[in-house]
């Protein structure tokens, strides 16, 4: 992955930097820029999110991609955002620990490495909260 | 709109063919396809190729040119074109074949399916598989692709009754069918304990609920229904064509469970031939994972969401069950090269309605279904297809 595919979206894997709409309220994370509801009369503005939500199913990898190889196995989760949106990612907890409906908080880790010389990638995990 | 019919159909044994390159796979399948409709190849008008990603499996692009060239077609300068919608490539690839017929802008069609997996090396083609879903939001945080069905398991099993041992009995069928399939990738029957006990993927897929990496390629051959007769004595009328589209990412969609894109396509489909559940004498299901089958059969509607593990473990999906799936061995025993599966689905299906699919043979066999999932079901399209 070129530097420049990773640092464009900088701001929403760091920073949790997504899009809400003012006409019908609805939350985009991953950022859309077009309300797929209100379509031409939707006003997109940024919205950062306040990284909560729960767990809404998972899996815990044991047979990675090349660069997730170092981490397994690790669990993956699909969360749902308290402002409604849902996404997927990792949740650093034990692979017995992580249950459907157990709430967690984002944090920012290290997601994969690009080879032995390639660029870190930084962006959102998650954690249980106790 | 005219009717459409099969006329020929073709396809390479499935499985590492580590003598064959991608050339050789589509030419022999090509040429199958061909032999079977009696066919020769300067009446081909248009070409329809399915293929995930050559790009990355061979770093060859511009493969609708490439396969008409090497068909020895260059000088009669046809339109040959690649479709691509990941796993579904070949399903796609069909439809275009037949709209095109349909619409009367051409007469003979071939719909080609060819994927060439292993000539990287294994993690390289799960990367670029993981690339049907979305690669910056799912497969960059670390997902897999069997990870993906993997957390479509996990939600299911946690709100239906479905065991272990009943998603395992998946495997076990497919096996059994590809067992009697002579082009299957896996020709050896299995057990509930094969699958319990081989190396876990993604909890709680293990491999043996996970469809192999495998090279093949399939051509199959459309014309109007009534030009068909002029090339075979068993043509297959093709009676239903849908498509449906859904959220790329798994985590996006309304239900994780149930493929809203299957369900869409399935109901068109079934009005389009204006047909019930019980006119459907088998279908090619799109089992990349077992998990996939257990909700494809619910999606397109054979039986209630919640209740395809008993159904399964019932015998009911098996050969003579009420609803026989994946003849063929599906992608899990007959092999999943990507492209070409759609097209495979189709050969299977022509197979048994022409009553040559020998030790797997539905008794009278009228009609068919095939369903073809691209992703984790952002993309399905369904072909209904029936004796004439
Ligand atoms: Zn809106």
């Amino acid at each position: 992955m070129t530097v420049a595919r990773f640092w464009r979206k900088i701001p929403q894997r760091y920073n949790m930097i997504g899009t809400r709409c003012e006409n019908c309220g609805r939350h985009f994370f991953p950022p859309r820029t077009f309300c797929p509801d209100c379509r031409r009369s939707g006003r997109i503005v940024d919205h950062k999110f306040a990284g909560s939500g729960e767990i809404v199913t998972y899996t815990v990898i044991h047979t990675a991609n090349e660069q997730f190889e170092a981490f397994t196995p690790y669990v993956l989760a699909i969360v749902k955002l308290d402002e409604g949106p849902r996404m997927t990612a990792q949740i650093v907890c034990r692979p017995d620990e992580v249950k459907i409906g157990m709430r967690v908080k984002s944090v920012f880790r290290r997601i994969a490495t690009d080879g032995e010389s390639g660029i870190i990638h930084y962006g959102t995990k998650f954690v249980p909260v106790k | 709109m005219r009717d459409v019919a099969v006329i020929g159909v073709g396809c390479t044994t499935f499985g590492e063919k580590w003598s064959s390159g991608f050339r050789e796979l589509f030419i022999e399948a090509g040429a199958l396809a061909l032999e079977d409709a009696q066919l020769s190849g300067e009446k081909i008008d248009a070409m329809y190729v399915g293929n995930m990603s050559a790009g990355r499996f061979i770093e060859q692009e511009h493969i609708g040119a490439l396969i008409a060239d090497y068909a020895g077609l260059a000088t009669h300068h046809i339109p040959s074109t690649r479709v691509e919608a990941a796993c579904a490539s070949g399903g796609l690839a069909f439809r275009q074949a037949v709209i095109a017929v349909a619409s009367g802008m051409e007469d003979i069609v071939v719909a080609a399916g060819v994927e060439k997996m292993t000539d990287v090396e294994p993690g390289a083609s799960t990367d670029t598989l993981t690339g049907a879903a979305d690669r910056e939001w799912e497969g960059f945080v670390g997902a897999t692709f069997p990870g993906l069905y993997a957390m479509i398991a996990t939600d299911y099993m946690h709100r239906y009754p479905l065991t272990r041992e009943q998603l395992a009995q998946v495997a076990v069928k497919n096996h059994y069918n590809g067992a009697r399939n002579p082009i299957a990738q896996y020709q050896q029957e299995i057990t509930i304990d094969t699958v319990l006990n081989s190396t876990m993927v993604a909890e709680p897929l293990r491999l043996f609920d996970c469809s192999p990496i495998t090279d093949g390629a399939a051509a199959v051959i459309v014309a109007p229904l009534s030009r068909a007769r002029e090339f075979t004595d068993t043509p297959i009328r093709v009676l239903a064509s849908a498509q449906a589209s859904d959220t790329i990412t798994l985590h996006d969609r309304r239900d994780i469970s149930t493929l809203d894109a299957t369900v869409a396509a399935g109901q068109r489909a079934f009005r389009m031939a204006k047909l019930a559940h019980k006119d459907i004498d088998m279908v090619e299901v799109h089992d990349c994972f077992s998990i996939a089958e257990i909700c494809a059969i619910e999606d397109l509607g054979f039986c209630r969401k919640g209740e395809a593990g008993k159904f399964t473990a019932d015998g009911e999906t098996a050969l003579g069950g009420r609803i026989p799936v994946n003849t063929s061995g599906g992608l899990k025993a007959c092999g999943h090269p990507v492209g070409a599966t759609g097209i495979k689905q189709v050969y299977e299906i022509t197979q048994q309605l022409r009553n040559d699919a020998g030790k797997r043979q539905i008794d009278d066999a009228k009609i068919g279904m095939t369903h073809n999932v691209g992703g984790t079901g952002a993309t399905a399209v369904v072909h209904i297809l029936g004796r004439c």
